[in-house]
């Protein structure tokens, strides 16, 4: 072994050698720091995405939907920097303007989900017996039925669009999210304080928005976010098989299926709308883990 | 003098999918509580102390039945429409809950639970609800309230958050407040101040207290009469002084004597067996039995 001679610490070392561990800083990530992180990193990327998306019209350089019989299929130069599709549209135009679709579908999907979610949710958990029967059974039945195949019928029924596919998406993130409210006003009405705020005069009406569902909604919001991802995912597999977004306004999922033939000879008019979903599906994930290790103690443990 | 609280043979039963009915949880209590009077209720721990407490004010689960008669200074409450109970609940009658830390909603300010309590009732502006609150507070010792009203309630330590609760259940100077283990969650010397809050108020107010515990020394501390209570069936009602002294009922005087403070040191306290059923406590032989075992424990020794 190389050692620097003459400073005797070879000698030293094996004396000493019990001690040498001790020396290492023990390198341990503190649980809460690990959440806050995540929820930081998700915000940023969904923040930058949302800016991107509002903003589609002023930062796009090209109408989306404005063909340049020259640029067919062009690759990627400095003014076109995703390169070229099909009907010589700029994809970078294109991905802005998709963007803004899907996220305005998936995000308001699950908006308007949560809405009905939260007071059936709180209803079925506050009440118990029939109440609970009637709601959980009635979305039993949504539950049952595999979710592109809910989501297909619907279409079937209403005809393709977007409206209809964030629709669609609602209705099937109806019973999950309403049973994760349902759980959780379990837990929370069982505290005493709801007993005590019932004790001191408070209707069943006033308990509930006070006090119950403001302490019940942490795991619904969690689970929100998590399903935000889920449901930019079902949009873009809807639009993909032509069912959701209909061309030529661009959608995430619309495109990946325009790029689908040309994947050898251009595969820039796939990559780059995939990466975008895969970018947001992140920041989804990335804030419905942080918010689930900040709100579930067990979450943080591993 | 008409009473303030009065139960007329009252049984409560939960229902049950079993094939075996349950006992009543509370079967058959006939009991009257007089104006001003802080009367004891002793009750051992996990044995439905609290369902008596919730009858009162109609809080009990769909599943429980209520039999009998529950009077509220002379008012039948058993049949009322919850919106007739909701007029009392918190205006006539106030209820204080074991575990202070758990009856104050986390996510509101101590203050504006306190206030809720004041519009929940009297048709009162927010700023007017704020500053009786503030009063409340101040009144049960919380200082500096005007500045801590807006506080979260993990920021008050435990007697703090019992303080407040009070302040809350005496917001709309209730005739008649069920206290129910006041003081359990409590350290020794925070027990007393918050008792002392409540015997001074009670004397400020002029109201009732109904106390239940399983504390004898909270009972002789502040009760004027005590009734003691044994698996749902009420035993014996007496003066606090005569009950100490002269125990008629077998397991009072077993209660009393398995009460550590007093006894005689290095000797190990008499226990009541737990399969003590109400029948055969009403027999003498127990009280022997009881005797016998606590000298076998002796020899044993």
């Amino acid at each position: 072994m190389a050692r620097p001679a003459g400073d005797g610490r070879g000698g030293n070392v094996t004396l000493h050698a019990p001690a040498a561990p001790l020396a290492v800083p023990v390198a341990r990530a503190h649980p809460r720091r690990t959440s806050t992180r995540f929820i930081a990193v998700g915000l940023a990327i969904l923040v930058v995405l949302a800016i991107i998306a509002i903003a589609a019209p002023v930062i796009a350089p090209y109408d989306p939907e404005a063909v340049e019989v020259k640029r067919v299929l062009g690759e990627p130069i400095l003014q076109h920097p995703f390169g070229s599709d099909v009907l010589g549209r700029d994809v970078f135009s294109r991905v802005l303007f998709g963007l803004r679709v899907s996220l305005l579908v998936s995000v308001s999907a699950v908006l308007a989900s949560t809405a009905l979610a939260v007071p059936l949710g709180v209803l079925a958990g506050y009440f118990g017996r029939w109440v609970d029967t009637t709601v959980s059974r009635t979305l039993d039945m949504i539950l049952v039925l595999p979710a592109m195949l809910l989501a297909i019928t619907f279409i079937a029924i209403l005809g393709p669009g977007s409206v209809v596919a964030a629709i669609a998406i609602a209705v099937i993130y109806l019973p999950i999210l309403a049973r994760v409210m349902r759980a959780s006003t379990l837990v929370v009405t069982r505290n005493e304080y709801v007993a005590g705020a019932r004790a001191r005069g408070g209707s069943h009406l006033r308990v509930i928005v006070t006090h119950v569902a403001p302490n019940a909604l942490g795991p619904v919001i969690v689970q929100a976010s998590v399903l935000s991802a889920f449901a930019l995912q079902l949009e873009a597999g809807l639009s993909f098989l032509g069912l959701g977004t209909q061309p030529p306004t661009p959608s995430l999922g619309g495109m990946l299926a325009d790029g689908r033939d040309v994947l050898i000879q251009a595969p820039w008019v796939e990559i780059f709308p995939g990466l975008a979903i895969v970018v947001a599906v992140l920041g989804f994930t990335f804030l419905g883990e942080g918010l689930l290790r900040a709100f579930d103690p067990r979450g943080v443990a591993e | 003098m008409s009473a303030m609280l009065s139960f007329t043979d009252v049984q409560v039963r939960f229902a049950s999918d079993d094939a075996v009915q349950p006992a009543p949880a509370v079967g058959g209590v006939s009991l009257d509580v007089q104006p001003g009077e802080i009367f004891g209720i002793v009750w051992e721990s996990g044995s439905g102390k609290s369902t008596l407490a919730n009858a009162v004010l109609g809080l009990l689960p769909a599943s429980a039945a209520v039999q009998g008669s529950i009077r509220v200074a002379g008012r039948e409450v058993i049949g009322l429409s919850e919106n007739e109970l909701r007029s009392i609940r918190g205006k006539e009658v106030s209820m204080i809950f074991q575990d202070a830390s758990a009856s104050l909603d986390p996510v509101w300010s101590v203050g504006d639970q306190v206030a809720e309590t004041i519009r929940a009732h009297a048709g009162v502006s927010g700023r007017e609800a704020k500053s009786r609150a503030i009063a409340l507070m101040n009144e049960v010792g919380i200082p500096d309230a005007a500045s801590r009203y807006g506080d979260a309630p993990h920021r008050f330590s435990g007697g703090m958050r019992q303080r407040i609760v009070i302040a809350a259940a005496l917001a709309n100077s209730p005739q008649l407040l069920i206290a129910d283990e006041p003081t359990t969650a409590l350290d020794v010397t925070i027990q007393a101040q918050v008792l002392q809050l409540i015997d001074t108020l009670r004397r400020q107010n002029g109201t009732t207290v109904v106390l239940i515990t399983h504390d004898l020394g909270v009972v002789a501390q502040i009760c004027d009469r005590v009734a003691v209570m044994y698996g749902g069936t009420l035993l014996e009602v007496a003066a606090t002084a005569e009950l100490f002294a002269r125990p008629q009922h077998p397991y009072t005087r077993a209660l009393l004597a398995a009460n550590p403070a007093g006894a005689p040191r290095g000797r190990r306290l008499p226990v009541i067996p737990a399969q003590w059923s109400v029948e055969s406590l009403c027999a003498a032989e127990v009280l022997r039995a009881s005797a016998a075992t606590t000298e076998r424990v002796d020899a044993d020794e």
